[in-house]
């Protein structure tokens, strides 16, 4: 009888291995250089263990739908708004107004 | 805070939205279909967003997040097949690597990060494979990003139990009499591996056998590449 979360799913049967692979997008580049940045040892704004904890904590629907580095940028966003380093309000406006700026010019999204 | 699986809410502007708890999980919306068009997604738009907001609250500088962003560029494999390619014509080399990988990284001028890393040696007696089963670990400052694949469901999950069948698919095939060893990362250890150096390399120097060191092979779903003929 185990209790297994959706993330722990070494041993599991699971169908052939694709040998997917593709390069990353100047905007997964970025969420990864973010990331790393947040989590030096200077800044400790995000360690490892908590980006892993935002990730599980995103639930087995949003895990499996997203892609790997929207896995991250959700859970880093997340833990960012937990310690009240950014308000959701502040995002809000943040995200509308790049929107608009992308949607404005459509040679700038990454 | 468990998870959040419910994704039935009504339209929300920008994507986002709070569950109300005042500081609570912002959960952008599954992709509208009247967006599905556009060159990007909520994700896109939040990681230029709180990379933003990051610069103008003096987390980080314009600057650091540039270098960051080469330093990213710069990592690939070729380091961990410098290594690899000078423990094969160094014994010496080879036993501090196997003793101490960031130790040999930096003899060789290459900064692997503060996270240990393992080194595991392929023999004629053993073939080693890393994996991540519980999320992407992975060796990135001596080989560069992970490929999807090692991300992947499929091979998180049967690397471990069904190993040989993994290998057999990736086209390698392990003799029986070779005993697989699957090693599983942790946020805290990682692994590389060493393959085994080819027949008929007698003699090369290190900058042409590191060319026959691949990515694969490092995480060992391959063995490095034969000798051209």
């Amino acid at each position: 009888m185990s209790l297994r979360r959706h993330h722990d799913m070494g041993g599991l049967a699971a169908g052939p291995v694709e040998a997917a692979e593709h390069d990353y997008a100047p905007w997964e580049k970025r969420v990864d250089a973010i990331v790393r940045l947040l989590s030096h040892p200077s800044r400790r704004h995000l360690c490892v263990d908590e980006l892993r904890r935002g990730i599980e904590e995103l639930g087995p629907g949003v895990y499996d739908e997203l892609s790997y580095y929207e896995r991250w940028i959700s859970s880093a966003t997340n833990i960012l708004l937990e310690k009240g380093v950014i308000t959701v309000d502040e995002l809000g406006r943040k995200m509308a107004a790049i929107e608009i700026r992308w949607r404005n010019d459509r040679n700038a999204p990454p | 805070m468990s998870g959040h699986d419910h994704h039935d809410h009504d339209h929300h502007e920008h994507g986002l939205h709070d569950h109300g708890d005042g500081k609570g999980a912002v959960h952008p919306h599954p992709r509208q279909p009247d967006t599905e068009d556009s060159p990007f997604n909520d994700r896109m738009v939040m990681a230029e967003a709180v990379g933003e907001l990051m610069i103008e609250k003096g987390i980080f500088s314009a600057d650091d997040l540039r270098a960051m962003l080469e330093l990213i560029e710069s990592k690939s494999p070729a380091d961990g097949a410098k290594m690899v390619a000078r423990a094969w014509v160094d014994p010496g080399f080879r036993k501090r690597m196997l003793d101490d990988v960031l130790a040999a990284a930096t003899e060789l001028g290459i900064d692997a990060g503060s996270i240990p890393i393992r080194a595991v040696e392929n023999t004629n007696r053993v073939h080693n494979v890393i994996v991540c089963t519980l999320c992407s670990c992975y060796p990135r400052l001596l080989i560069g990003l992970p490929p999807d694949w090692y991300k992947s469901r499929a091979y998180r999950s049967r690397a471990v139990r069904e190993p040989r069948k993994v290998l057999a698919e990736f086209g390698t095939a392990v003799p029986d009499d070779i005993e697989v060893r699957v090693h599983d990362s942790t946020a805290d250890l990682r692994y590389m591996v060493i393959p085994r150096r080819p027949a008929g390399t007698d003699g090369w120097d290190e900058q042409r056998l590191a060319s026959l060191v691949s990515r694969d092979s490092m995480i060992g779903v391959a063995f490095a590449k034969p000798p051209a003929r």
